[in-house]
C-alpha cells in the first residue's frame, strides 16, 4: 500500500540557517532517502521551493483565476513529500518518524487510494 | 421445541455470551476486516441456531463458530466477486490461508493474542481518543452503542458515528491487527492502559445511573489488564492491574444491603477480598521495584497502603501523603491534589485539609467536580461549621449524577443540625 508523507516545516527557519546547518540537514535527508531506497520503501520524493514561489489556481464559471501564494497561510508550510510503499500504517508511521522534518515540524501521513480495489 | 432443541439453543446463547468477542477477534484477524468479521459472526450464530438443535452441539463450539464464520465470509466474498472482480483474488487468498493446516485459529494457545491485537488496533494512537474508548467497548467488550452512550453521557448516534469513522480509518489507512513489537510497546501501551482504566472506572464508579458499580465492566477491564501483563510485564501494566484488583477487592464492602454507598472509613474490612489484595500488593511491589514508576503504579501503591491497614485510624496517612507527593510530580492533576488534601485532613486534622481543599477550589479546575464540594462539606462538618457544610453539600448535590451518591449526600445534609 502506498502512503504519501507530506513534510511540513517552518520555511522561515530554513531562510535563517547558515550553509553548514543547511548542509547538515540535507545530509540527514540524503541518508534517509538512501535508507528507504535500499529497503524498497521509496517510490518518489521531492523538495518544494518555498511558498513565495507558489501560485494557486481556481477555475470558476470556466474562468481560471490565479492568486499569489499557497492556498492557505499556515505556521508550517508544505516543503516536500515522499511517496512510500508500506505494508500498513504502523510501517508508514515508522518511516515517517525517520524523516528529518518530523523532528522540527511534522509529517502528515496519507494513505493513497488504490483504484484497483474500488468497486 | 423438544428438550434437545431447547438445550442446543441455550448452548448457543451460552457460547455467544461467553465467547462471541473472542470469536470476533479471531475472525477479524482471519478476515482482515471488522465489517466482514461481524457479518461472519452473525452468520455463524444464525447457522448454529439452525444446526445445533438438529445435529447436536459440536465438541468445540467456539472452534465451530470461527470455522463456520470464516467459510461463510469466503462464500459471501465469492458472491460479491461477480460484481467486483478484485474480490476474487481476496477470496482465493482467504481460502488458501484457511486450507493451511497449522492455523485453525482456535486451539492455538495464543488465541488470546487475537484479543490483544484487537485492543491495540482499537486503541491505536492514529484514532481519536474518544473513538478508541467507544471502539474498545464495542468490539472487545461487546457493549451495545446504547450502553456505551449511557455510560459516557452521550447520544447513541454520536457513539455510532465515532465507531463508524474509526472503522473507516482502520480500513482506509490500513491500521494493522497486531501487537506492537517490543521496542514500540512502551509508547503504544499508554493509550491502551488509559482505555482499560476508563473501562474499569466506569464499572467501579458508574458516572450515572441507579447502581453504584457495574461489575461486568470492571471484570472485563481486569481481564484485559491480565492479558497486558501476560504480554509483557511492563511496570505500568502491572501498576494498572494492581490498582484495579485493589479497588475491586473492596467492591462488596462499598455498598450496604440497600445499595447505598459506604465510605472507606466505615467499610467492614472483613468483607474485603483478601486474595485480590495479595495479588495486587505483589504486583505493586514488582512495579515499584522496576525504578520506572508511573502514575498507575503510584496510585496502586496508595491503594495498597489502604488495603493493608486494619482500620482508617490505623492507616499510614504519612506514607499516603508521601506517595501523593511523588504522584503529583509525575502527573500533576487537581483530582490527585484533592485526594492528597483529604489524606492531610486524616493525618493533620480537618482544618489543615480544608485549607488545601479551599485553595484547590479557588483555582477553579475542580469547581464542577462534585467530590471536591462533598469533601469540603465533610471537613466543614467535622469542624462544626454546619452552615458552610450545608452550602457545600447543596453544591455537590447539584453536580452529582449518580443515585446512590445523591442519597448519601442527602443523608449527610439531613443529619446536619
Amino acid at each position: 500500500m502506498k502512503y504519501l508523507c507530506l513534510l511540513y516545516d517552518d520555511e522561515r527557519v530554513w531562510a535563517t540557517m547558515s550553509k553548514p546547518e543547511i548542509d547538515a540537514v540535507m545530509g540527514d535527508y540524503f541518508a534517509f532517502t538512501g535508507g528507504i531506497q535500499a529497503s524498497g520503501q521509496y517510490v518518489a520524493g521531492e523538495a518544494l521551493e518555498p511558498t513565495q514561489a507558489a501560485t494557486t489556481v481556481r477555475v470558476r464559471n470556466g474562468k481560471a483565476m490565479t492568486t499569489d501564494g499557497p492556498f492557505a497561510e499556515t505556521k508550517e508550510q508544505l516543503g516536500g513529500f515522499y511517496l512510500i510503499e508500506a505494508k500498513d500504517l504502523n510501517e508508514a508511521i515508522a518511516v515517517a518518524a525517520k524523516i528529518p522534518a518530523a523532528r522540527t515540524g511534522c509529517v502528515e501521513v496519507r494513505p493513497v487510494v488504490d483504484f484497483s480495489q474500488q468497486p | 421445541m423438544t428438550p434437545d432443541a431447547d438445550a442446543a439453543r441455550q448452548a448457543v446463547d451460552a457460547v455467544y455470551r461467553a465467547d462471541s468477542r473472542r470469536v470476533l477477534a479471531t475472525l477479524i484477524r482471519l478476515l482482515g476486516d471488522f465489517e466482514r468479521a461481524e457479518e461472519a459472526l452473525h452468520d455463524a450464530v444464525t447457522a448454529a441456531l439452525q444446526q445445533w438443535p438438529v445435529e447436536g452441539v459440536p465438541a468445540n463450539p467456539r472452534a465451530w463458530l470461527v470455522s463456520t464464520g470464516r467459510f461463510r465470509a469466503i462464500d459471501a466474498i465469492r458472491r460479491r466477486a461477480r460484481q467486483q472482480a478484485s474480490l476474487g483474488a481476496l477470496a482465493d487468498e482467504l481460502e488458501r490461508q484457511a486450507a493451511a493446516p497449522p492455523d485453525d485459529g482456535v486451539d492455538d494457545p495464543a488465541v488470546d493474542d487475537d484479543r490483544l491485537r484487537l485492543i491495540f488496533t482499537c486503541c491505536h494512537p492514529a484514532l481519536p481518543p474518544e473513538a478508541r474508548l467507544a471502539l474498545t467497548l464495542r468490539e472487545v467488550c461487546g457493549l451495545t452503542t446504547e450502553e456505551i452512550a449511557r455510560a459516557f453521557l452521550t447520544s447513541p448516534s454520536t457513539v455510532a458515528q465515532r465507531i463508524v469513522r474509526a472503522k473507516a480509518k482502520i480500513r482506509d489507512a490500513r491500521i494493522p491487527y497486531q501487537v506492537p513489537a517490543a521496542s514500540d510497546l512502551p509508547g503504544r501501551l499508554d493509550t491502551v492502559l488509559h482505555v482499560v482504566y476508563l473501562i474499569f472506572n466506569e464499572g467501579y464508579s458508574a458516572t450515572a445511573g441507579d447502581t453504584l458499580t457495574r461489575a461486568d465492566l470492571s471484570a472485563e477491564a481486569i481481564r484485559l489488564g491480565r492479558l497486558l501483563v501476560a504480554l509483557q510485564p511492563e511496570p505500568e501494566s502491572q501498576g494498572l492491574l494492581a490498582l484495579m484488583l485493589l479497588h475491586e477487592a473492596r467492591r462488596d464492602a462499598r455498598t450496604d444491603g440497600a445499595g447505598d454507598l459506604v465510605l472507606l472509613e466505615d467499610q467492614d474490612r472483613g468483607r474485603w477480598h483478601r486474595p485480590a489484595i495479595a495479588e495486587g500488593v505483589a504486583l505493586v511491589e514488582q512495579a515499584l521495584g522496576s525504578r520506572r514508576v508511573g502514575p498507575y503504579a503510584l496510585q496502586a501503591a496508595i491503594a495498597a497502603v489502604h488495603a493493608e491497614a486494619p482500620s482508617s485510624a490505623a492507616t499510614d496517612w504519612r506514607q499516603i501523603i508521601g506517595l501523593y507527593d511523588v504522584l503529583l510530580r509525575v502527573e500533576p492533576s487537581p483530582v490527585f491534589a484533592l485526594n492528597r488534601a483529604v489524606a492531610v485532613a486524616m493525618a493533620d486534622g480537618a482544618a489543615a485539609g480544608l485549607a488545601l481543599v479551599d485553595a484547590l477550589l479557588a483555582q477553579g479546575a475542580l469547581a464542577t467536580y462534585h467530590f471536591a464540594h462533598a469533601a469540603r462539606a465533610d471537613l466543614c462538618r467535622r469542624l462544626g461549621r454546619h452552615d458552610d457544610a450545608r452550602v457545600s453539600y447543596q453544591r455537590a448535590l447539584t453536580l452529582v449524577k449518580q443515585e446512590p451518591e445523591r442519597r448519601f449526600l442527602e443523608r449527610r445534609l439531613a443529619a446536619l443540625t
